[in-house]
């Protein structure tokens, strides 16, 4: 696949919002070929080759930390993992200091996580390399969004006029904020389910519809996105307990039976079983397509690296 | 002794609302005469029609000494305040060691004299070490030459300690300057909360969290018999609850800083963390109630809210770098803006960064008084230049407002009738 524009226009891949529908779509595009080659067991090891790329993760990671790694050895990349401590990631020095270090080593492509929102976006300003967010702080997790839309499209086709209900956690939610701005530039109908206390302020002007009533949310939806609940929300007050959320919030058959028959159920992992979303749901092979995201997550990842490789031949 | 006179300026008192063409006399360092009689070999200057206006009263200022002279020192900050117009500046008590004794106090009201360009009036700390716990000694402080009490970025959280403090404070002719912040409902937050903090995925502080503290202080106000002071007033909220109390007649004054006036909360856009300010930047509604609480007078002074920070403090990713901005350089340039936007008329424009903050702390500053110290500012009104960061006078570099282009700009500054900045 050729593409007579740059996919990437900034050479990073930092957030969703500020990326146009057609580039979401060749990047897609491009990613099903990658989901096709990889399942006929073909591998295009020339494409990153001499290529170092290093994933820098200021917070524990092993499902995209490891898909990332996947992703590039397929293309041919060096690929460095390099896990920052717990204690040095509040040392915001560490942060630039590292970016000095990795220009140092002529890093291609920095793949980053870290707890703080914008911490790419700063190293992208301060690093030669290519940087792709693997998630910062609870500001965006674009490679995630971009799986789960790929996912979706295999399903569904077309992302345009789709419902999505995206449940659970919206504040704290990097996957959620991505998402939205994805599903939403596709031309998809994005609904989020949440109790006030977990949704960020003025989020409807985001161009989703709020729900506080899942069943109502989840009506005639075609596809349900679980968010993860992550357990110290709890001790923050800002849901009583577990047992109240799933009740009210977490996924079970009853509740899924109120979206379209066919509606697949998506998680980006790892699940909070019997929290937000129910075993039986979870491991329903006719409804989850969570083993599916994980699949796609490389196809993606392939994607993102070939198109920001691209524009790396196209700088040297 | 310092004699001199500043001929062909434009004279511009705001206490008098005098504005005309005219010529100044200074002798002995004092204003001698506003009429310009000719005085046979006087040093003369020849202002060229540029304007002469009192040497600007700045309500509100961190100077880093004593503690974190790495950011700024008194030395620099009196650099910065000469090129910015300022002669007399009040200096938050936020130093390490913090300013809640008597000595503390006088030490840094000596280090202004020293500087030969500044008048510093530190603030006492409300309460000792700015623990927000017990009330410091206002008296002795007072007596020390302490101008107001505050506990700086602090807000005083607790109530009865806030009502203890403007009750005490009342005994000494003195006030309570307080953050404006609900500290349990912004705690942790970065950004005001809306869209652009949700998009951005950063913590918010709702705009409740100012409106919720002024209307309680208001009370505590009303209970006291205590002067409260609100200090970077930026909500329209809150301005509404602080003019209403004034048309009740209570002792309740404000200020807002350039940074609220002239900026807007889009100014963090792409995480730019020299627009990281406490309280934070507004939404564009809460500018536009900013103004015009400026025009209708509920707005007492501006202020430059001076907070030096250095590269270090700043350049983390936004949620971790340190609030504040340098504003002496910026003070008199932004908020002219507000004049040739043609919201304010010149004089209360100047007023209230002279003797409008003047009036409030009683101090003799402020104005073209004959018989008053020569502290002038020669400013030239349609000088066009742009701030950069990097290339402002001091060490703090810290501005929100880099790459903002402005009119009018300070051209000399004078301290008791001697020249301490322009060529």
């Amino acid at each position: 696949m050729s593409f007579s524009y740059p996919i990437l226009p900034e050479g990073h891949l930092l957030a969703i919002e500020g990326l146009e529908p057609p580039h979401i779509q060749a990047l897609l595009d491009l990613a099903e070929s990658y989901a096709l080659l990889n399942r006929q067991g073909k591998t295009q090891r020339d494409l990153l080759r001499g290529r170092t790329l290093i994933n820098l993760f200021f917070e524990d990671s092993t499902r995209t930390r490891t898909s990332f790694e996947l992703a590039g050895k397929r293309l041919g990349a060096d690929v460095i993992n390099m896990s920052v401590s717990q204690s040095s990631v509040n040392k915001g020095e560490t942060l630039l200091d590292t970016a000095s270090t990795l220009n140092a080593m002529n890093t291609d492509i920095l793949v980053v996580r870290h707890a703080q929102s914008g911490a790419p976006a700063l190293l992208a300003q301060k690093v030669s390399a290519a940087v792709i967010n693997a998630g910062d702080g609870t500001h965006e997790h674009p490679t995630q969004a971009l799986l789960d839309a790929l996912t979706i499209r295999r399903h569904k086709g077309d992302l345009h006029g789709l419902i999505v209900a995206i449940c659970g956690d919206i504040t704290h939610s990097r996957v959620a904020r991505s998402n939205i701005h994805l599903l939403s530039a596709m031309g998809a109908e994005v609904r989020l389910i949440a109790p006030p206390t977990l949704l960020p302020t003025d989020v409807d002007r985001l161009g989703v519809t709020v729900f506080h009533d899942m069943r109502k949310g989840l009506a005639g939806a075609d596809v349900v996105m679980m968010l993860r609940l992550q357990k110290e929300r709890m001790s923050g007050g800002l849901v009583p307990s577990a047992r109240e959320f799933f009740r009210f919030y977490g996924l079970d058959q009853e509740k899924l039976s109120f979206a379209k028959p066919d509606a697949i159920v998506m998680h980006p992992g790892p699940m909070n079983r019997g929290i937000e979303i129910d075993s039986a749901v979870a491991d329903d092979p006719s409804r989850s397509v969570i083993g599916e995201q994980v699949e796609m997550g490389v196809a993606m990842r392939m994607a993102v690296l070939d198109v920001l490789a691209r524009d790396l031949r196209r700088n040297a | 002794m310092t004699d001199l006179l500043i001929t062909n300026a434009r004279l511009l008192d705001p206490a008098t609302g005098l504005d005309a063409q005219g010529s100044l006399l200074i002798r002995d360092g004092k204003i001698a005469s506003l009429t310009g009689a000719p005085a046979e070999g006087l040093p003369t200057l020849d202002a060229g029609g540029a304007c002469l206006a009192p040497g600007l009263v700045d309500m509100r200022a961190s100077l880093g000494e004593p503690g974190a002279e790495h950011r700024e020192t008194i030395a620099s900050a009196a650099r910065a305040a000469a090129a910015g117009g300022i002669t007399t500046l009040c200096a938050l008590p936020d130093t390490s060691p913090a300013l809640d004794d008597p000595a503390l106090v006088q030490f840094m009201a000596r280090q202004g004299e020293a500087t030969g360009s500044l008048t510093i009036l530190p603030y006492g700390a409300a309460t000792r070490g700015l623990q927000g716990k017990e009330i410091s000694e206002y008296g002795l402080l007072r007596e020390a030459g302490a101008v107001a009490f505050t506990d700086a970025g602090h807000a005083i959280a607790n109530a009865r300690t806030m009502r203890l403090a403007l009750g005490y404070a009342r005994a000494f002719g003195s006030f309570i300057v307080q953050h404006p912040e609900e500290p349990s409902l912004a705690s942790g937050g970065v950004a005001t909360e809306g869209e652009l903090a949700s998009r951005l995925g950063l913590p918010g502080i709702p705009l409740a969290a100012e409106s919720m503290m002024v209307a309680r202080d208001i009370a505590l106000a009303r209970l006291s018999g205590g002067h409260v002071h609100f200090s970077r007033v930026s909500t329209g909220a809150a301005l509404d609850l602080i003019r209403a109390a004034k048309a009740e007649g209570l002792s309740v004054t404000c200020d807002t800083a350039p940074p609220y006036f002239d900026l807007n909360e889009t100014a963090i856009t792409g995480y730019r963390s020299y627009a990281k300010l406490s309280p934070p930047l507004r939404p564009e509604a809460e500018r536009l109630a900013v103004v015009a609480a400026l025009k209708d007078g509920t707005i007492d002074a501006v202020v430059s809210d001076h907070q030096p920070r250095d590269a270090d403090d700043k350049r983390l990713p936004f949620l971790q770098a340190e609030a504040g901005g340098a504003g002496l350089a910026t003070l008199l340039s932004v908020t002219l803006a507000r004049f040739h936007g043609g919201d304010l008329p010149l004089l209360e424009a100047l007023a209230l960064l002279t003797c409008k903050p003047a009036k409030l702390l009683g101090i003799e500053a402020g104005a073209l008084k004959v018989g008053a110290a020569a502290d002038l500012m020669l400013f030239d009104l349609r000088r066009g230049w742009q701030v950069k960061d990097g290339q402002l006078p001091g060490k703090a570099q810290n501005t929100p407002f880099d790459g903002r282009a402005l009119e009018g700009r300070v051209t000399a500054t004078f301290k008791a009738g001697r020249r301490v900045f322009g060529a």
